[in-house]
């Protein structure tokens, strides 16, 4: 049992590879962006969980800063999949742009935080 | 709302597809606007324009009913505590204000002002007020002040405007305008001189729900961020942003619930969600309670469910592909494997978070619920008017509209039936042919004859209806001015009855015994009065008090109150002990005034 189990996730794990390949460069390059600003924001909370959380608007303006990069990528990322039917006469350039634009006010606010 | 001027030759073919009922009108030969020789879309946007610029005005003369009576000044008293600090904020700039540690309220502890007050509406006073200054109009910052709310009004009935055509049309949106412009709810806060929070605050709770349902409708992470700043706005205005924080994420549920959920929403509230938050906290008063306290939970969870319910769609292909695997081996096991390691990880996780934060007091789930539903119902119960005024306006709004436009077009078809024979227009056509859009079930090819014989009273009974509607609306309109007039515009500091001879007879002695204050006392004495009158005080004789409205140390309040109420050696000693130079005591005996302090 516990072998036919494992051959599973070994199948498994295959199947969701080679379907991850099939996806557009730019995509994967955002999707390789998230997944930073996600370990980042794991080490930053890491961090504080060992020396604590004493200036807390510091430690709030690098997690959010993380959380929000990763947001506002993956909303990017929704606009520019061509397969989504709801954003198609939305072009790309306008997303980045929308995006830049979010990602300058997010890091003002968080520098304004930072303390 | 801008009419876009399209290639038509001729006034009267209707290329529009609009359903405003104002078109009609004007195919009438006998109207003095068809000389103007202006295309139909014209001359909608001609009374659209003329409709809001009316409304505009409406909003703001019908909130000066005190300045008329009796002078151009701040009511109450909170709102002398906002007068004070924009004062001080033109005088002494913006960094001064931020960090301000006023040591003339609450003697001898101070208050620290900067961070426990909501800078929006003195901010934005004073940047109208810097703003008139440049263009070298010398006004006074207590007039900017008393004109601000009524101001703010105006501006919150273009966003109804707005929001209504959002939500309906166009139409809707004059009528929410119209509605919000005279409603008592929203009057009662926003007078002329009740210069207190809830006056643009009702302009950004507006205008943030209007740009996120346009976020929401768009996808465009443009509007979502212009939302997010209308929430910074309203967070620095007003502590009922609550409200906001908590209507958002519920509207956002009802979305995943009802099935409507799309990778719109998503883009939406999550940027809303993150740069409210983020700016949000900017505000030193409001600090880091979005991430701790109970009241914003509800939208930290739909955001996280948000991340949980986007999963499927971002992955949808691989979903599929594994359908299709599975299809293809035609064995169950490689699917149920996949949903049982998802699954055991989700509720791993979420168990362990709620075990970790309920095990360290973090969360209380109780106190969670307890403090949604009944925060708003029960500690600000009269505010709860003010907040379900616009709300209340955009519904009716909305149900006025539809009311309206199907009665008088079911009059205006009716009228036209006789002049069909004649004249050939398309206008008669396609007018009848939104009847038979409404009435389907008649079943006819657009047949007036035929309209005609079916349902003879039915002219007769939308003319009534609608003699019935503007009745109401009429009257409407009466008692909202005559409320406003009677119940809402009085200024608590300066009082009017009727003499003997029926004159009108001005109290001003609130004012006069501060001016005495002002004027006879040395800079430095220490007054000692009810808690009520401390912020007028402040203001207006510019000397030290001991407690004011603000009310956040009981004990002070407490010590002052049994000097008031002790013996007179007693009471003698506290004094002492308190530095007290003054004492200001307010008496009603003589004129039978009731709420003074020996009621208290």
């Amino acid at each position: 049992m516990a072998r036919s189990t494992t051959k599973d996730a070994q199948a498994l794990f295959h199947s969701l590879r080679s379907a991850y390949s099939a996806t557009p460069t730019n995509l994967k390059i955002i999707d390789l962006y998230v997944i930073f600003a996600v370990l980042t924001a794991i080490i930053q909370v890491g961090y504080m969980a060992i020396v604590g959380s004493f200036p807390f608007n510091s430690f709030l303006s690098g997690v959010l800063s993380c959380v929000g990069t990763a947001v506002l990528a993956v909303c990017l990322r929704i606009q520019v999949n061509k397969e989504n039917k709801e954003f198609k006469d939305l072009p790309p350039e306008r997303a980045f742009a929308d995006f830049v634009l979010c990602n300058l006010v997010l890091h003002l606010v968080i520098i304004n935080f930072m303390g | 709302m801008v009419g876009k001027m399209e290639a038509v030759n001729g006034v009267k073919s209707g290329s529009n597809s609009t359903a405003s009922t104002f078109q009609s009108a004007f195919f009438k030969p006998d109207l003095s606007l068809k000389s103007l020789k202006l295309k139909t879309k014209q001359q909608e946007l001609l009374i659209r324009v003329s409709i809001l610029t009316l409304v505009y005005i409406l909003a703001f003369i019908t909130r000066l009913f005190s300045v008329l009576r009796y002078e151009s000044m701040i009511h109450e008293f909170d709102p002398y505590f906002n007068y004070r600090t924009t004062v001080f904020l033109t005088e002494k700039g913006f960094y001064e204000f931020w960090n301000w540690f006023d040591s003339e309220s609450w003697y001898p502890l101070g208050r620290i002002i900067g961070g426990t007050l909501y800078p929006g509406l003195m901010v934005t006073a004073a940047l109208i007020y810097s703003i008139i200054r440049f263009l070298r109009f010398a006004v006074h910052i207590r007039e900017v002040c008393v004109l601000t709310a009524p101001f703010f009004a105006s501006n919150t009935t273009i966003v109804a405007y707005f929001f209504g055509k959002e939500l309906w049309d166009s139409g809707a949106g004059l009528v929410a305008a119209a509605l919000i412009a005279i409603c008592p709810g929203y009057i009662s806060r926003s007078v002329a001189g009740s210069y207190d929070n809830e006056g643009v605050a009702i302009f950004a709770l507006l205008l943030t729900f209007y740009l996120f349902v346009k976020a929401v409708n768009t996808g465009s992470l443009a509007w979502a961020l212009a939302s997010a700043f209308g929430y910074f706005y309203m967070v620095s205005a007003w502590g009922g942003y609550v409200f906001i924080i908590n209507l958002i994420p519920l509207y956002a549920m009802v979305l995943l619930i009802t099935g409507r959920y799309s990778m719109r929403l998503y883009v939406a509230y999550n940027c809303m969600y993150i740069l409210g938050m983020l700016l949000a906290m900017q505000i030193r008063f409001v600090g880091f309670q979005h991430v701790q306290s109970g009241e914003h939970m509800a939208a930290m969870g739909v955001f996280f469910l948000m991340q949980v319910s986007n999963f499927p769609y971002i992955h949808m292909h691989v979903f599929y592909f594994l359908d299709w695997v599975k299809h293809l081996l035609s064995d169950t096991k490689l699917f149920q494997a996949f949903l049982r390691i998802t699954v055991t990880c989700a509720v791993g996780v979420g168990a362990i978070a709620l075990g970790v934060g309920t095990a360290s007091g973090y969360i209380s789930p109780w106190t969670v619920m307890y403090g949604l539903t009944s925060m708003y119902f029960a500690g600000v119960m009269v505010r709860l008017i003010l907040v379900a005024t616009p709300a209340m306006c955009l519904i009716s709004a909305i149900a006025v509209s539809a009311t309206i436009k199907n009665l008088t077009q079911l009059v205006r078809t009716k009228s036209k039936v006789a002049h069909t024979g004649s004249t050939k227009g398309t206008t008669s056509g396609k007018a009848s042919s939104k009847l038979c859009i409404k009435k389907p079930s008649l079943h006819f090819s657009c047949d007036q004859a035929s309209l005609d014989q079916s349902l003879p009273f039915q002219r007769n009974g939308a003319i009534a209806l609608l003699i019935g509607a503007f009745y109401l609306l009429c009257k409407y309109a009466t008692h909202c001015t005559w409320v406003t007039s009677e119940a809402y515009s009085s200024p608590s500091i300066v009082l009017a009855a009727r003499g003997a001879y029926g004159n009108r007879v001005i109290f001003d002695d609130y004012r006069e015994a501060y001016f005495w204050l002002r004027q006879n006392t040395p800079p430095d004495a220490k007054v000692m009065s009810w808690w009520d009158y401390g912020y007028q005080i402040t203001a207006m004789g510019n000397r030290t008090v001991i407690v004011d409205n603000n009310t956040w140390n009981n004990t002070h309040i407490a010590t002052v109150g049994r000097a008031m109420s002790s013996y007179e050696d007693e009471a003698y000693e506290i004094m002492r002990s308190l530095d007290v130079d003054y004492v200001l005591v307010v008496f009603g005996g003589v004129t039978g005034y009731s709420s003074d302090d020996i009621n208290k």
